[in-house]
């Protein structure tokens, strides 16, 4: 997927002023995040278990390499044939390849991040392979030729009007703005193209060492269908998916669907092992598992690697008060919200998201909420540690902390020129101590007042508090 | 050198040396923290699959099974025609006016009837195992899934559901399904609507007799 975050301040801007978008996203907060609290006091101790499913992601990436051997050798002995794929380039030229070798013509695909990163359809498409999104948020992004803006919720940024009008224009099928009727119109198109499909792609939400099995967690059904009706299945995911054992899956699987949409299960867990076996009725007959890296190797044994125990829930981005006034596609490529604002420079470059590592207030939030307890206020105060080591910032910026620092080393002159400048200030306060424009930050000063000092600074105030 | 030799260097070279013995934690398959269940298991599995929209039925016997479940499809006006797992192909089936097939269901099917490797009580899940005679379809395509699951088969929690089958089977089948009521969407205006690309409705038929 093309990276347009450098564009991030002129979009957010404009995403501001969408009341559309506006109104769609506060559908966000009721669901998903009055969801999440709702239900997380039903496994006991929601504490206790981000503790050990942080502990599960970590036992496996401090070991990944014999973990990933294993997951091989397991799905291997099973008849799933294993890829690695190192780029998105590889990804898609293997699903081409393998697509080849099976005389694939029509593909099902149910949502996957990891191939948003990728290009995977354009890449498929280009080879004259056809393919259907059959995840409905992502079937409706097809249609409108649009990107993701939630990973878990794709098109919170359409409401029902949008749809009924795309659905009529796509299907041609008389125009209707009810819900249930625009899931089944969709249900209606897509079942035949379940059903026609040579080749099924899905993502893997977690793969299991001691069984070599992939996991999916699904609510529509869709990756049930395109796991089990085509003769071709491949399953795309990230190396840092593996888990060890059944148990660890699930106690992941206790947080997953708690964190991200309010559910205490999702509506299918499917694990998948191996190919269809002698006289089974249905399933693929071919199985392939790619396991990309893509960027992810490069956060091992580095201050970021904690950022690879994340399982995808969403939760961060729905509590970010940046994701929840800019939504998603601000953050201009596949992962938005905190994790994302993490994500995006370490896979493409900090300094071709400049603006991201800073699109956090450091609230907090996002840390708290996160089911496998990655500190991402720290991540993200740590990228814009790199940014300044790197000379990513502006020259406004580092001019200023440059002179801060030399500043704050001098206690002296700092007490001489605060003394100056809160007097200044004031006195620009005028009657009512309000700051109506200031002139370094008229950004701020644009939405609201900015109360002036009342004349004396901490220091002068501490000595005379102590003279007295 | 391949792609799998760099990602694996790479990983390597990052994680340095270290103890990298990973079987005796597999063999250890240590369980996590898990919610303590007081409930009777049956009521608690009822609960918890009424609460994801499932449709649960209470039978002493398993003779009664077709004519509750013809009883349940006529009440709606759905199709009384479907396919069933061989396991239960025995039932009287005909004598309760349904017209039901021993088969693995296609797309056109609009009942599908079958029996349940296990349930958990704890969030009123069905869980399905794959293989010759339990094909995985019947439980997908059809509009209506119906699921007879025998009271004896509910566990508390996922984790007794894996050793329930650590303990039947030797080896994973190709496909578990775990199925936790009808399929569903939220994805337009977050609405939750039943019935997505799987069945509008689940039933599940808890059958108390001890055979």
């Amino acid at each position: 997927m093309q990276v347009s975050s450098i564009h991030f301040k002129r979009s957010v801007t404009q995403k501001l002023n969408d009341a559309k978008l506006q109104n769609a996203l506060s559908r966000l907060q009721t669901r998903f995040v009055e969801g999440r609290a709702a239900v997380i006091g039903e496994i006991g101790d929601f504490e206790e278990t981000r503790t050990a499913a942080a502990a599960i992601r970590d036992r496996v990436l401090g070991n990944l390499d014999q973990w990933l051997l294993r997951f091989e050798q397991q799905a291997k002995a099973r008849g799933a044939i294993v890829h690695w794929a190192e780029s998105d380039a590889d990804v898609n030229r293997i699903v081409t390849e393998i697509a080849v070798q099976h005389n694939v013509r029509k593909v099902a695909k149910s949502k996957s991040m990891v191939t948003e990163e990728c290009g995977l359809n354009e890449a498929l498409e280009a080879a004259g392979i056809e393919v259907m999104e059959t995840d409905l948020g992502e079937y409706i992004l097809q249609l409108a030729h649009e990107a993701p803006s939630h990973i878990v919720a794709p098109v919170v940024h359409k409401n029902k009007e949008d749809i009924a009008d795309l659905f009529a224009e796509k299907h041609n099928r008389p125009r209707n703005t009810d819900i249930t009727e625009l899931c089944r119109e969709a249900r209606e198109i897509l079942r035949p193209a379940f059903l026609a499909a040579d080749m099924g792609i899905s993502g893997a939400n977690f793969l299991i060492a001691e069984t070599g099995s992939a996991l999916i967690v699904t609510n529509e059904g869709n990756g049930r269908l395109v796991t089990t009706l085509p003769r071709v299945h491949v399953a795309i995911t990230g190396i840092e998916k593996v888990v060890p054992t059944l148990e660890d899956v699930t106690t992941l699987l206790r947080l997953l669907p708690r964190s991200a949409t309010g559910q205490s299960i999702t509506n299918y867990v499917s694990v998948l092992t191996g190919t269809k076996e002698a006289g089974d009725q249905d399933g693929p007959e071919h199985f392939h598992i790619i396991l990309v890296d893509n960027g992810r190797s490069t956060l091992l044994g580095g201050d970021m690697q904690s950022m690879l125990r994340c399982i995808r829930c969403g939760a961060c981005m729905n509590h970010c008060p940046v994701y929840q006034n800019i939504g998603g596609h601000a953050y201009g490529w596949v992962y938005p919200g905190p994790m994302g604002s993490i994500l995006t420079p370490t896979f493409v470059g900090l300094e071709n998201a400049p603006d991201l590592p800073n699109a956090s207030t450091l609230c907090g939030a996002c840390g708290v909420v996160c089911p496998v307890k990655i500190p991402l206020p720290d991540l993200l105060r740590k990228l814009r540690e790199k940014q300044m080591d790197r000379g990513l910032k502006s020259w406004q910026e580092k001019t200023v902390l440059k002179l801060w620092g030399w500043l704050a080393r001098r206690p002296d002159t700092y007490a001489l020129v605060t003394k100056i400048a809160v007097r200044i200030l004031r006195y620009s306060g005028g009657k009512d101590r309000l700051l109506h424009h200031l002139p370094t930050a008229t950004a701020w000063t644009a939405g609201r007042d900015l109360p002036a000092p009342h004349g004396k600074t901490f220091r002068e105030l501490y000595r005379q508090r102590k003279l007295s | 050198m391949s792609a799998r030799e760099r990602i694996l260097a790479r990983i390597g070279m990052a994680l340095g040396d270290r103890d990298a013995e990973i079987d005796p934690y597999l063999a250890a398959h240590p369980r996590g923290p898990a919610p303590a269940i007081q409930d009777n298991l049956i009521t608690l599995f009822k609960e918890r699959a009424l609460k994801l929209s499932s449709d649960v039925i209470d039978v002493a016997s398993t003779a009664e099974i077709p004519a509750r479940v013809a009883h349940y499809l006529q009440e709606r006006q759905l199709p009384t025609r479907g396919v069933c797992w061989p396991a239960v192909g025995g039932l009287p089936w005909n004598a309760a006016s349904l017209e039901i097939t021993v088969r693995c269901a296609n797309g056109h099917d609009m009942v599908g009837i079958t029996g349940t490797f296990c349930a958990i009580a704890e969030t009123g899940t069905l869980m399905m195992l794959s293989g010759p005679e339990t094909p995985a379809s019947n439980s997908l395509l059809p509009e209506t899934h119906v699921a007879i699951l025998n009271t004896q088969r509910i566990v508390a929690s996922m984790e007794d559901a894996w050793d329930l089958l650590r303990a039947e089977h030797p080896l994973p089948p190709r496909a578990i399904n775990f199925i936790s009521g009808p399929s569903r969407t939220a994805d337009i205006e977050q609405t939750v609507t039943l019935g997505a690309h799987g069945p509008y409705r689940v039933l599940v038929i808890l059958v108390t007799d001890p055979d």
